[in-house]
């Protein structure tokens, strides 16, 4: 079953078309991954969906309901969490207060917030630092903290927009880990990454974006033999581990 | 944790030089006092709004004048109660304060664009004020002096200071349950980055107008105060652009987004320029340049404040 | 229209010039450096006492004593920006803000203790008598003012896009890291244009001397009303400042003399938020909107 439809959005900016007739589906209990080169209209494509921007035209489907005109508060109150490419923490905040801002999302008293953040914070790996401000976390940190946060707010649906972007290699095998763990948790996930070797193996069906269009989808078997994406990625063959 | 002791101790100490103070002063230190506690609650009031939610006002002289108007209006033209005229004035500047918040963040205005909308508002009702019959237009508003303290008049200094602390603790207790609880937690969220804050679901533009609301209404209340302790008011004095800048000046000094910031600093302005009069009786404009050359020092030195400086480094962030 | 109203128009046109140069130096600092500059009418002030003090002291004709005003002007918006501007340029905005409120408080208050409080008037020789056009007078000091706007626009027109000067300011302002790779001086660059600015509004306060009495706060009545030109031409339009310039002194001189003269301040403030609202890139749209 769809828990998220996207039918035939398109966005652009005075004139410019950044996403032209997408359309995708997110199964419940899947991780859905979105590839596509740089400038491809992915994360335009994410704020259309997360209510970050509201989309030129076409629909958003979010559990039966249209959405394309809510904003990120209401998604978010709806169970759609996100997460940004580039990490927005409230350097001012303590990491656990981060987190609770999340946690106030669905939570009924300051007690329950405080829980939410720290169960996420303990899922993540970061609950050892929670007394820190968050402007001294590096950036692996960041990253986890940014998804603890989306954690926090109690998801049903959670968009990953380049959790790994920055990541060391250890950093990055941990981060998949994490994500597997988290989905195994029952959330549906919809992200886009750079990074192939990771999308292949976490994704259960892959979405290839080029300016602004879908040009490519199936499970990654038939994504990394797909013929469009091989040229799209430089003529290289995509290897799934 | 060690923050919050340090807290708790300067705020103690704060309060019990308050306390002490009136009794150990002459009627002369006993307005320095006043200024000092009603720069203090205007540096609250201007604290909640952009010291904490980061909305950058240079009009709260609007909401100051529009509590002094509201309380003398009723008072002297229709014999309210100024007690029952400052809720009344709280009120309209809250309204006030959500109409420009609603109308600015309706059509994004951000940063020193919000700033300059403010002043324009602050502006529009000096105007408004000076030249409205109804509204006693330039004349101004004579208090009458009666020694009543249900009319919010009472012949001796001292209860004035002390109803006038009383606000100032009050605003500040009320920042700092606030600090640690959703609304105040949110509030920072927002002001250091609007868009992770409304993804995470924080009902932004409802916590950014119910801060102005507060904010204002806070502002209003020391307008009402200054009516009924000075006991005139005119539009060029309660709404000037002074009365603005007086709320933001503590903010920078102490630590704007702090609890104790704006107390400390009206503790170290208002005395400073008291001082500088005295120095240089006579020549006028000598405590207005020391007053420039604090704000710009602060401003180029020590961005977060004497108070903000110190709380940054107990919680070891970056400078 | 009546007589009274047309006179009313042509005195909004003439004061509008000078608006409109005073406006032309804080679209430079505000539109094009970014800078919410609360020191801009303190420094108009300033250019009024520089003209003032030559005139009443050493009877030197106040044209003559412009330039002595435009080199201290310079001085001081190059010095302004040069040193505290700069050190908290990546601070968040507000910051400059309250920094050149604070540098207001000081050149006014300077000015407060040098010359007192007090109104003063420049009287000078051959201004006393308005010309008369059929039922028009004419006060000469507005007249030439116009005259000297003119040709100062076409100056800093001149500076901004025909020298090398103009064209490092303009590219340090689209591109600072560009700029800066190109081998430009972005620091002193940025403080020249600051300094530049400053030799306008200076201009524009030491051509009001001769039409107005003077005293140390006149300037923060031209401060919001520059902020209202600049932001209504369109932030760093310069042409926009010019002719904003003009709409605000003819709205201005005509609200006064149809609805009363304070009302007047009302219907320029009142633009300006419906035109923050509306229209937040300015009348001419070719401004560009700051976001934070």
């Amino acid at each position: 079953m769809e828990t998220l439809k996207v039918i035939d959005v398109c966005k652009s900016f005075q004139g410019n078309v950044a996403v032209d007739h997408a359309s995708l589906d997110v199964k419940e209990g899947e991780i859905t991954g979105l590839i596509g080169a740089n400038g491809a209209g992915k994360t335009t494509l994410f704020n259309c969906i997360s209510g970050y921007y509201h989309a030129t035209s076409g629909k958003v489907i979010y559990k039966d309901q249209e959405v394309q005109h809510k904003t990120a508060e209401k998604l978010c109150h709806m169970g759609m969490a996100r997460t940004f490419q580039i990490a927005k923490p409230f350097g001012m905040l303590s990491v656990l207060d981060n987190v609770a801002v999340g946690g106030y999302n669905k939570a009924n008293s300051r007690t329950q917030a405080y829980e939410f953040a720290e169960q996420s914070l303990d899922l993540v790996g970061l609950i050892d630092k929670k007394e820190n401000l968050a402007q001294l976390l590096n950036t692996g940190e960041q990253r986890k903290l940014e998804l603890a946060r989306a954690l926090a707010t109690q998801p049903e649906v959670l968009l990953l927009d380049e959790v790994m972007a920055g990541l060391t290699p250890t950093e990055s095998r941990e981060m998949v880990e994490l994500i597997d763990k988290i989905n195994k948790t029952g959330i549906t996930i919809l992200m886009i990454e750079h990074i192939m070797p990771v999308i292949m193996k976490l994704s259960h069906y892959i979405y290839v974006m080029e300016r602004g269009k879908m040009i490519a989808e199936g499970i990654p078997v038939e994504v990394a033999n797909n013929p469009k994406v091989i040229e799209s990625y430089l003529g290289k063959g995509l290897e799934v581990e | 944790m060690k923050t919050k002791k340090v807290e708790q101790g300067t705020l103690l100490v704060l309060l019990l030089m308050a306390v002490i103070y009136p009794f150990l002063s002459d009627r002369y230190m006993l307005s320095v006092g006043i200024s000092v506690l009603l720069m203090a609650l205007l540096g609250q009031s201007w604290n909640i709004m952009s010291g904490y939610a980061g909305q950058f006002s240079f009009g709260h002289a609007a909401f100051f004048g529009l509590g002094a108007y509201a309380s003398s209006i009723l008072y002297v033209d229709h014999g309210v109660s100024p007690w029952i005229g400052m809720i009344a004035g709280m009120a309209v500047a809250a309204l006030v304060g959500v109409l420009i918040g609603f109308l600015s963040f309706r059509y994004k205005l951000r940063g020193d664009f919000f700033a300059l909308v403010t002043l324009a508002f602050a502006e529009i009702l000096r105007v408004l004020f000076n030249n409205t019959k109804a509204l006693k237009a330039a004349t101004g508003i004579l208090i009458p002096y009666k020694d009543v303290w249900s009319e919010f008049q009472f012949a001796n200094d001292r209860i004035f200071y002390f109803i006038l602390l009383a606000m100032v603790i009050a605003a500040t207790i009320f920042i700092g349950l606030m600090s640690r609880r959703k609304f105040g937690v949110c509030l920072i969220a927002i002001k250091e980055n609007q868009e992770a804050a409304g993804s995470l679901g924080v009902p932004v533009l409802k916590y950014k107008l119910l801060a102005m609301a507060i904010s204002a209404a806070i502002a209003a209340m020391a307008g009402t105060f200054y009516a009924q302790y000075y006991g005139f008011i005119d539009p060029t004095v309660v709404f000037s652009a002074a009365i603005s800048v007086e709320a933001i000046v503590p903010c920078i000094i102490g630590g704007a987004g702090t609890l104790g910031g704006p107390l400390l600093g009206a503790l170290i302005i208002v005395p400073l320029k008291e001082l500088s009069n005295n120095l240089f009786e006579g020549v006028n404009g000598v405590n207005m340049i020391i007053y420039g050359v604090l704000i710009v020092l602060f401003v180029v030195f020590c961005r977060d404040g004497i108070y903000g400086t110190v709380i940054r480094r107990l919680k070891g962030a970056r400078s | 229209m009546s007589l009274q109203g047309l006179q009313s128009l042509l005195d909004g046109i003439l004061m509008g010039g000078v608006y409109a140069l005073a406006a032309l130096g804080l679209s430079l600092i505000f539109g094009v450096l970014k800078i919410t500059n609360f020191a801009h009418g303190a420094m108009m002030t300033v250019g009024m006492y520089v003209v003032f003090a030559l005139g009443n002291d050493l009877g030197l004709n106040p044209y003559l004593a412009l330039p002595f005003a435009m080199v201290l002007m310079f001085l001081i918006g190059f010095l302004i920006q040069r040193f505290p501007i700069h050190y908290i340029e990546h601070a968040p905005t507000h910051n400059q803000l309250l920094l050149t409120l604070g540098m207001a408080y000081i050149l006014e208050n300077v000015l407060l203790v040098i010359f007192t409080p007090n109104y003063q008037t420049l009287t000078v020789k051959g201004f006393e008598k308005a010309w008369r056009i059929g039922s028009l007078t004419f006060a000469p000091a507005k007249l030439i003012a116009f005259g000297v706007v003119i040709i100062v626009t076409g100056c800093v027109y001149y500076l901004l896009y025909m020298t090398n000067t103009g064209k490092s300011i303009r590219a340090s302002a689209q591109n600072e890291t560009g700029a800066k790779l190109m081998g430009i001086n972005v620091r002193n660059i940025r403080a020249i244009a600051f300094g530049i600015g400053a030799v306008c509004t200076g201009i524009a306060g030491g051509l009001l001397t001769p039409i107005m009495s003077i005293y140390p706060t006149l300037g923060e009545t031209f401060q919001l009303k520059c902020f209202v030109i600049t932001v209504l031409g369109g932030m760093g339009n310069l042409w926009g400042a010019l002719v904003s310039g003009l709409i605000i002194g003819v709205v201005e001189s005509l609200s006064g003399y149809y609805l009363g003269g304070s009302w007047s301040e009302m219907v320029i403030y009142g633009i300006f938020i419906l035109i923050l609202f509306l229209r937040p890139t300015g009348l001419f749209g070719r401004g560009n909107r700051r976001e934070n």
